[in-house]
């Protein structure tokens, strides 16, 4: 009970603060007024049924969903080896060569959207979707070299050894040992992966283009000139899907690993 | 000797690719605004000799600056709070904290917008209290893109700063309380310097972030607040500028590394003088 009372006043404001205006969203996504208002007035799903019924955000929610994944994806086939070498070989440059598979966290996302789309889609002219699926893959990795990274670093390397000691390979034991003790690191990179490539717009702002657009993307080009629950409602769609990734990295890793 | 080589053949798809689609691009889209029959500095000198390209580069770092202030003075007592409490309430407290960060920033930007607006929450509560007459003028503003800044990035810098106050043993609180100071002062004078990492640490992810946010500004700043990223994307797509906007490309990735050194160097100076020993 030594708890100061003001700080948890202050505390408290705070959490208001950061949940309030998603609180709003979600009572504005029922109400019956064409435009948003709250407090509402009548309660209706239309605006969910209208969310589905539109063309363009369901197709950049798949594509969304797709690019996500693939993205992801590609991020752990490179990324997982790449942390266990970091991890356990003697590299040289060991340090720079991670700084190395961080930096893209360093430079902005809009310009790696922008230089990517300047360099490979103007340049090389390829399509967009691959500098799409490229740009996303950057974002991927940073992530997958951090969580894989330092799980591997808690792993006692002593079970590497009687692995070897035992007559398996290095890469019998990297299969057989290593990665099935890390496996709730992968899974909690990638989910961690996942949503930030899924939830960025920076770097898929320059990347779109006729039938390419991402779901933020179109999220956000509806909203300057819209202003309806709909929009209210895909959000709602959204946080449901964050609750439902939280509740699965909880219960794999932990959040606290997020930070 | 081939076993030697298997880490780099294992590092090598990631950093070809890191190269390719990094490096490469990057160089080829910045290389050029050096040059304009010789190597010139002429692009960036023009650039900040131009009023209306400063005054986007000042509101960029101003905008930035005062979100990166707010975060800290929201944070660091919320993250105490959440340091302090018992275990059980600590998690669903993160959780309440990492919420907001792992939803898409268009949806808590249009937060704002719904609060904000002219027709918006705010006012229209302000006006049937009688507070008001007629409506403020809140969104499309860069008091708006400070809101919706620290909106998007106190998550950031609490939970940066949760990391290293748990660290810190309740004891220390006790013992300067038994000592005689209250609880503020404990706080300032306790607390708060054994923070100042978390601080350091966040106030890099902050500052960074807001300053290079498309987003936000996009969307809450309106075409009167530009700033850099959104700068960037109306020169090359609007205004069909492509070497102004690998100008304003490379202003912020300058700016991004001077901020995180700026930062580390002031860390690194507070922790010679031995006032941090977290």
């Amino acid at each position: 009970m030594r708890k100061n009372i003001s700080l948890k006043i202050f505390a408290g404001l705070v959490f208001a603060f950061l949940l309030v205006p998603l609180f709003i969203i979600i009572v504005t996504s029922f109400g019956t007024n064409s435009t948003i208002q709250f407090p509402i007035q009548g309660f209706t799903l239309d605006w969910y049924s209208k969310v589905f019924n539109n063309e363009s955000f369901m197709d950049s929610f798949l594509l969304s969903l797709q690019v996500a994944f693939i993205a992801t994806l590609l991020a752990l086939v490179i990324g997982v080896p790449a942390a266990y070498s970091l991890a356990r070989h003697k590299v040289f440059g060991r340090n720079w060569i991670k700084s190395f598979f961080l930096s893209p966290t360093i430079v902005p996302g809009l310009v790696v959207g922008y230089s990517m789309y300047q360099f490979i889609v103007i340049k090389f002219q390829f399509p967009i979707i691959q500098g799409l699926l490229l740009g996303h893959f950057l974002i991927c990795l940073p992530y997958i070299i951090r969580v894989v990274g330092s799980t591997i670093e808690q792993l006692d390397f002593s079970i590497e050894e009687v692995s070897w000691t035992l007559g398996c390979t290095k890469l019998q034991t990297f299969i057989k040992v290593v990665l099935p003790n890390i496996t709730s690191g992968i899974f909690a990179s990638f989910m961690l992966a996942f949503i930030n490539s899924f939830n960025n717009i920076p770097v898929s702002q320059f990347l779109s283009g006729p039938g390419v657009s991402m779901l933020p993307t179109s999220l956000m080009n509806y909203i300057e000139y819209n202003y309806d629950p709909s929009v209210s409602a895909l959000s709602v769609i959204l946080m449901l899907g964050t609750i439902v990734l939280m509740f699965v990295i909880e219960k794999t890793l932990g959040l606290a690993s997020i930070s | 000797m081939t076993q030697r080589r298997i880490p780099y053949l294992i590092l090598a798809p990631g950093l070809i690719l890191l190269i390719l689609f990094l490096v490469l691009p990057l160089i080829s889209t910045i290389f050029p605004t050096f040059f304009n029959g010789g190597f010139t500095l002429s692009n960036y000198t023009s650039f900040f000799l131009d009023e209306y390209n400063f005054s986007i580069f000042w509101r960029t770092l101003k905008i930035s600056l005062i979100a990166t202030l707010i975060c800290v003075v929201l944070g660091v007592p919320t993250a105490y709070y959440i340091s302090q409490s018992p275990k059980k309430w600590r998690g669903l407290l993160m959780s309440i904290t990492l919420f907001p960060l792992l939803t898409n920033s268009v949806v808590r930007s249009f937060a704002w917008i719904t609060i904000l607006g002219q027709d918006g929450i705010l006012n229209n509560a302000l006006m049937s209290m009688g507070v008001l007459s007629k409506p403020l003028t809140l969104l499309y503003t860069e008091f708006a893109i400070i809101i919706g800044s620290v909106y998007l990035f106190l998550p950031l810098m609490v939970i940066t700063l949760v990391g290293i106050l748990e660290n810190i043993d309740a004891e220390i609180m006790e013992a300067a309380e038994t000592l005689g100071a209250n609880r503020l002062i404990a706080f300032v004078k306790v607390i708060l310097p054994l923070s100042v990492p978390g601080i350091i640490v966040g106030s890099i992810l902050v500052f960074t972030g807001s300053m290079t946010a498309y987003t936000t500004p996009q969307l809450l700043g309106g075409n009167r607040n530009i700033m850099l990223a959104t700068f960037l994307y109306q020169s090359a797509t609007a205004l069909g500028n492509w070497q102004g906007a690998s100008v304003i490309a490379l202003i912020m990735i300058v700016a991004t590394l001077i901020v995180m050194k700026l930062f580390n160097w002031v860390a690194g100076r507070m922790d010679k003088r031995g006032e941090i020993n977290a």
